[in-house]
């Protein structure tokens, strides 16, 4: 598993450094003008946070039901991402709508909803980080509940009035915008990859410790 | 002391007298360069935002992976010497 950290590792860090050289060749948009480029490491981080958030919620549920570790330890790495990837999002957000909207943060449905998903997967990692013995039972169940957020979070702009960009604007980017969108979107995932990887192999590490002690006790 | 407010309520008053009032507004078309909020520095810092966590990331897992191996090892060598 961690012989295929390092190559991704180096795919993902090649991406990053020549990402901006394709993003700064990409067309201005015509109302926001150079601000819109922070959008190139914006969305990535944003929708692999859903995408994380929901990983991490069906992982939990396969383990309540067959109660195996390494399904727990997949969960906790992707509850770990999902709240990485989020404080990205949280981030870069606010320093996009300070240009774009005059404000650095507005209570509107998106944001709002997105705080409050982001939130709950920091609960699970305090969970499991304080919880004690058979928390990773309880994280289990809250990592549902953020799960559950998720398609709120991904409508919220459409549904509900909202000052923030639809979700019609990204299948309908042209080219020049979507070239570079997607590159990126390619480094962050196969970073995700990587350290999901790398995570649960400190997971399986310490399953192994555990497990020594226990013979050692014996 | 009532004296002492009054007095000062007059100096201020007449300092605002002295400067001279604003006779007319000019229009323009852009708002003024020195005013502009600029979005360079804003891009740098979302994109150096998201480098940062991501190296600071990378290495405390890589310390915990470290940490643990470590551990694991010293037990492992306990353990085999406590074997018959």
């Amino acid at each position: 598993m961690r012989k295929a950290v390092v190559p991704l590792l180096a795919i993902a860090g090649l991406i990053f450094m020549t990402a901006p050289i394709i993003i700064v060749r990409a067309p201005y948009e015509s109302t926001m003008g150079l601000v819109q480029k922070v959008f190139y490491f914006h969305m990535p981080p944003a929708m692999l946070m859903l995408v994380s958030a929901i990983f991490c919620g069906i992982l939990s549920g396969v383990f309540l039901v067959k109660r195996r570790p390494v399904y727990d330890w997949m969960a906790y790495a992707a509850a770990e991402l999902t709240v990485l990837y989020g404080a990205m999002a949280m981030v870069t957000g606010p320093l996009w709508a300070r240009k774009a909207w005059g404000v650095w943060w507005v209570w509107d449905p998106r944001l709002t909803l997105s705080l409050l998903m982001w939130m709950v997967f920091v609960s699970y990692l305090l969970l499991r980080r304080y919880g004690g013995p058979g928390s990773e039972i309880l994280a289990a169940g809250l990592a549902l509940f953020g799960m559950a957020t998720s398609p709120f979070v991904y409508l919220s702009v459409n549904i509900w009035r909202t000052i923030h960009p639809l979700t019609s604007v990204v299948p309908t980017l042209p080219v020049d915008f979507a070239f570079p969108l997607w590159y990126a979107f390619t480094g962050f995932l196969v970073l995700y990859i990587a350290l999901m990887l790398l995570r649960m192999s400190v997971e399986q590490q310490r399953a192994m410790l555990d497990q020594l002690y226990l013979e050692s006790e014996e | 002391m009532k004296i002492i407010y009054q007095s000062l309520f007059l100096l201020m008053n007449a300092a605002l007298l002295a400067q001279p009032g604003q006779s007319e507004f000019k229009p323009v078309t852009e708002i003024p360069a020195s005013e502009q909020l600029p979005s360079a520095p804003l891009v740098i810092a979302a994109y150096a935002f998201v480098w940062l966590a991501f190296l600071a990331y990378v290495w405390v897992i890589w310390r915990k992976l470290g940490k643990v191996e470590q551990d694991l090892n010293a037990l492992s060598a306990q353990v085999m010497k406590k074997r018959p």
